[in-house]
């Protein structure tokens, strides 16, 4: 082989880049997220489990188009129970803490939700209210 | 059929991962055992062409140039163009791997009345080529966040970076669109371009369409359909790929397995095809030879070991035949001490 040392160093540089996360994970799958079910112990939500996997962010985003920019505030009825639309109106009422439930698979996915940006979260308030 | 075949293959593809990806059990089919097999043949296949390029002899010194070689002082020696030593070569390489240079010169010929011809610039390849393979460089490094957990800072960064204007919800990747975007012009490009249409082969449109389903799949399987898209058990199924513990944990939908499948085909796909250019273009040798060759002797590897075998050493070997045929020798052969006549 020609230039043996200059392509044999070129393709191990290239094998050890596409094999990287192996290297970086070594073989250790990490801790896994582990969302905490509502404290207050109710079981149903707006939507079905794997459906609110999936889609919350859109259903967040239809509601807060639909308060923000339509004023439409009419309640959501699932089930018998009255939802209001909103974060913290709906979702938070029972996900209470935020740290343990929504930023634990937000971290896992390195996912970034804007929504932090306005709202604040029942223990941020609670210490704002301390104060 | 030089474009329908590609078409019909990337659909059977779709079709195979689609309707596979439903059959229960298969999911560790698709999931699990094509990505292994995949990237080992990406691997594997990359490494082989590379050796095998490798051990090509390059016969001649055949660096292609376009400026002044490396001459008497009071020339001007083009350094980039006619690179004459280990860095300047490495210069003209970097140049062009990262920024296309070569392409930075395309040029569209145009065929008039008269007849005459006429050669315009031409930048939209290269614009296009630097939109496509960033884009795609991007991607990549970002779908890592499906891999490596925890999530390197480096990589939160460049994903909100890449998402900073929130089109749509979850956001839309500019990468996403750059990628598409790049793909749309290089594969419209082999259509309307007469002589780019006319050395377009099946090989050239398989990969644009196969790059452009991934890209498509994958817009969708972010954006609308997000049925069953539970990005938590996929990266599960990511991170328990690389450290060798694949699990399935949840029902994913179906659009997740076909923008896998056809990655996975790609994989295999491209250590035996023109995609190989990811590795080729560092061995070419057209770019990555010295132009010394006036001060350097350029050995071909080729050339049959031939033993000097001088004139002399010829004459020493044949000297007693040839005065026997009477040929004129240079060097006389010693007189050999006759036998003393017998006396008369």
């Amino acid at each position: 082989m020609y230039n043996k040392g200059l392509i044999v160093s070129g393709l191990v540089i290239f094998v050890l880049l596409v094999t990287f996360p192996i290297w970086f994970n070594g073989l250790d799958a990490g801790p896994l997220p582990k969302p905490e079910l509502p404290p207050n112990g109710t079981k149903e939500c707006v939507a079905p489990v794997a459906e609110m996997r999936a889609k919350h962010m859109q259903l967040l985003n239809e509601w807060r188009d639909d308060v923000i920019r339509n004023s439409n505030r009419e309640k959501i009825v699932v089930a018998g129970v009255e939802y209001g639309k909103g974060l913290q109106l709906a979702c938070m009422e029972c996900h209470s803490n935020k740290e343990k439930f929504c930023d634990s698979c937000h971290e896992y996915a390195a996912v970034q939700p804007t929504c932090w940006e306005c709202h604040i979260t029942p223990t941020e308030a609670a210490k704002k209210e301390a104060q | 059929m030089k474009y329908g075949l590609p078409l019909v293959a990337v659909i059977g593809l779709i079709l195979v991962a689609w309707l596979g990806s439903m059959i229960p059990g298969m999911q560790y089919f698709f999931g699990v055992a094509i990505p292994y097999l995949a990237v080992l043949v990406f691997l594997g296949g990359f490494v082989y062409r590379v050796v095998q390029w490798g051990k090509s002899p390059v016969p001649f010194s055949i660096q292609t140039t376009c400026g002044q070689g490396k001459s008497l002082d009071f020339v001007k020696h083009d350094r980039l163009e006619s690179p004459h030593t280990t860095t300047e070569v490495v210069a003209r390489m970097a140049l062009e791997v990262l920024t296309f240079r070569s392409l930075f010169r395309n040029t569209k010929s145009e065929l008039y009345d008269g007849p005459k011809i006429t050669y315009e610039s031409s930048k939209w390849l290269w614009l296009f080529a630097l939109l496509f393979h960033y884009s795609f460089l991007i991607i990549v490094i970002r779908h890592m966040r499906l891999f490596l957990n925890p999530v390197p800072e480096f990589i939160v960064w460049l994903d909100w970076a890449d998402s900073m204007f929130e089109i749509g919800n979850p956001a839309l990747y500019l990468t996403d669109a750059g990628l598409l975007i790049g793909l749309i012009y290089l594969f419209s490009r082999r259509f309307t371009n007469r002589q780019v249409r006319y050395i377009s082969l099946s090989s050239d449109y398989f990969p644009l369409l196969l790059l452009i389903a991934i890209g498509v799949t994958g817009v969708l399987m972010r954006m609308f359909l997000r049925g069953g898209i539970d990005i938590a058990a996929i990266k599960q199924l990511g991170v328990g790929l690389v450290t060798f513990s694949p699990v399935i944990t949840a029902d994913i939908g179906s659009i997740f397995y076909i923008h896998l499948f056809l990655v996975c085909a790609l994989l295999v796909y491209f250590p035996f095809s023109k995609l190989m250019h990811l590795g080729g273009v560092f061995l070419s040798p057209t770019r990555n030879m010295r132009n010394d060759s006036r001060q350097v002797r350029h050995i071909n590897p080729w050339n049959p070991d031939i033993k000097v075998h001088a004139y002399s050493a010829y004459e020493d070997e044949f000297r007693d035949f040839m005065v026997e045929s009477e040929i004129p020798v240079e060097k006389e052969p010693e007189p050999k001490e006759e036998p003393a006549e017998a006396p008369a």
